[in-house]
């Protein structure tokens, strides 16, 4: 033991390698909790979720000029509309928040509560954002009218889709939670979808602001 | 020394992201982040959509300000909402982030810097349609 044991100060002063102080490292301590290596596998697809995003995003930012003589974003973007759904959605991710906090508390009264609130928010926004498109497609601005077109509903859609997968995730949560409460895998469940929704608002704030607000701008 | 080390998961010296503990260790210590995060994100926004729309900002400087303030907001969602630190239980999780912005940008900026040469080096259509004639 002595042998593989260095002075951690010496050879890792900022302990890049996660040298434990008492010197021993954490892989010398075992695996890492489950619980952390489900969070972690998580996060790199999610991570890779937001690269496929940022394709989307240099699509749309690509064709955005080619309305064909169609109607540009500046036209038909109605900015009120999208400040109610940042504002749900923004709602949204506090409350699912609220939601791990009650979680970790072990408070199911809480939980479902918060959960509840948080899909109520998240279909308003779903309900929003399909008005728009359906306004749209009704006045001939739909995916077909023009390249900017096709890439601002495969970009927009493709978010909204997220979204509504992230509900029906979120309803199979509370009824997880109604039926095996608190466990380690659920726990574990609880903690990715709440990343999922969380990440979901960071791309909504890249969507607002690369399309709808320099949209109107220009 | 590795026993006890496994047996209590809260004593480990990584956390996954999201993890509460990042920040808090009670119930109102939890709140008081979320509800710290919403606020900032909330004037970030509401700064966005305001300079979005008002003329007393020099127009080419909107743009670039509307990419600061969404930048701000996702580090914020990102410190506030996701628990991402700069502590060394949160190295991993960094790391894979970093690489993560780094793949972001060079698709989005290259594929708009490649197209925008592209068109500036295409003829345009009637130009084109005047020469086969």
């Amino acid at each position: 033991m002595t042998a593989v044991t260095f002075s951690p100060s010496s050879a890792d002063p900022h302990r890049l390698g996660h040298a434990h102080p008492q010197g021993y490292s954490d892989s010398a301590a075992g695996p890492a909790p489950k619980r952390v290596i489900t969070g972690f596998g998580f996060w790199i697809f999610l991570l890779t979720d937001i690269v496929m995003f940022s394709a989307f995003f240099a699509a749309y930012a690509v064709l955005v000029g080619e309305t064909d003589g169609g109607p540009t974003g500046a036209e038909i973007f109605e900015l009120p509309r999208i400040a109610l759904e940042t504002a749900l959605l923004l709602a949204s991710s506090f409350t699912c928040g609220m939601a791990a906090i009650a979680a970790d508390a072990g408070n199911k009264r809480w939980f479902y509560i918060s959960m509840a609130v948080t899909a109520v928010l998240g279909l308003g926004f779903l309900g929003l954002e399909l008005q728009e498109f359906s306004e749209l497609i009704e006045h001939g601005a739909g995916p077909t009218r023009s390249a900017f077109l096709s890439a601002f509903f495969t970009l927009v859609g493709c978010h909204g889709l997220h979204v509504s997968v992230g509900i029906l995730w979120l309803l199979t949560m509370m009824a997880q939670v109604f039926a095996k409460g608190f466990r380690a895998n659920i726990m574990r469940r609880l903690l990715c979808f709440g990343l999922f929704w969380h990440t979901l608002d960071i791309v909504w704030v890249a969507v607002f602001t690369i399309v709808y607000l320099m949209g109107t701008v220009k | 020394m590795s026993t006890a080390h496994a047996t209590d998961p809260n004593q480990g010296h990584e956390l996954p992201p999201g993890d509460d503990s990042a920040y808090s260790h009670n119930v109102a210590e939890g709140i008081k982040t979320y509800l710290a995060g919403l606020g900032l994100a909330v004037l970030l926004t509401a700064t966005s959509f305001f300079i979005a729309k008002t003329h007393l900002v020099w127009g080419p400087s909107i743009p670039v300000a509307l990419i600061v303030l969404a930048v701000a907001q996702m580090g914020v969602h990102l410190v506030f909402f996701v628990h991402i630190t700069t502590g060394p239980e949160n190295t991993n999780n960094v790391m894979a982030l970093a690489f993560g912005i780094l793949i972001v940008l060079l698709l989005f900026i290259g594929s708009v810097w490649i197209m925008d040469h592209l068109n500036h080096n295409l003829m345009p259509m009637d130009m084109m349609m005047k020469m086969q004639r």
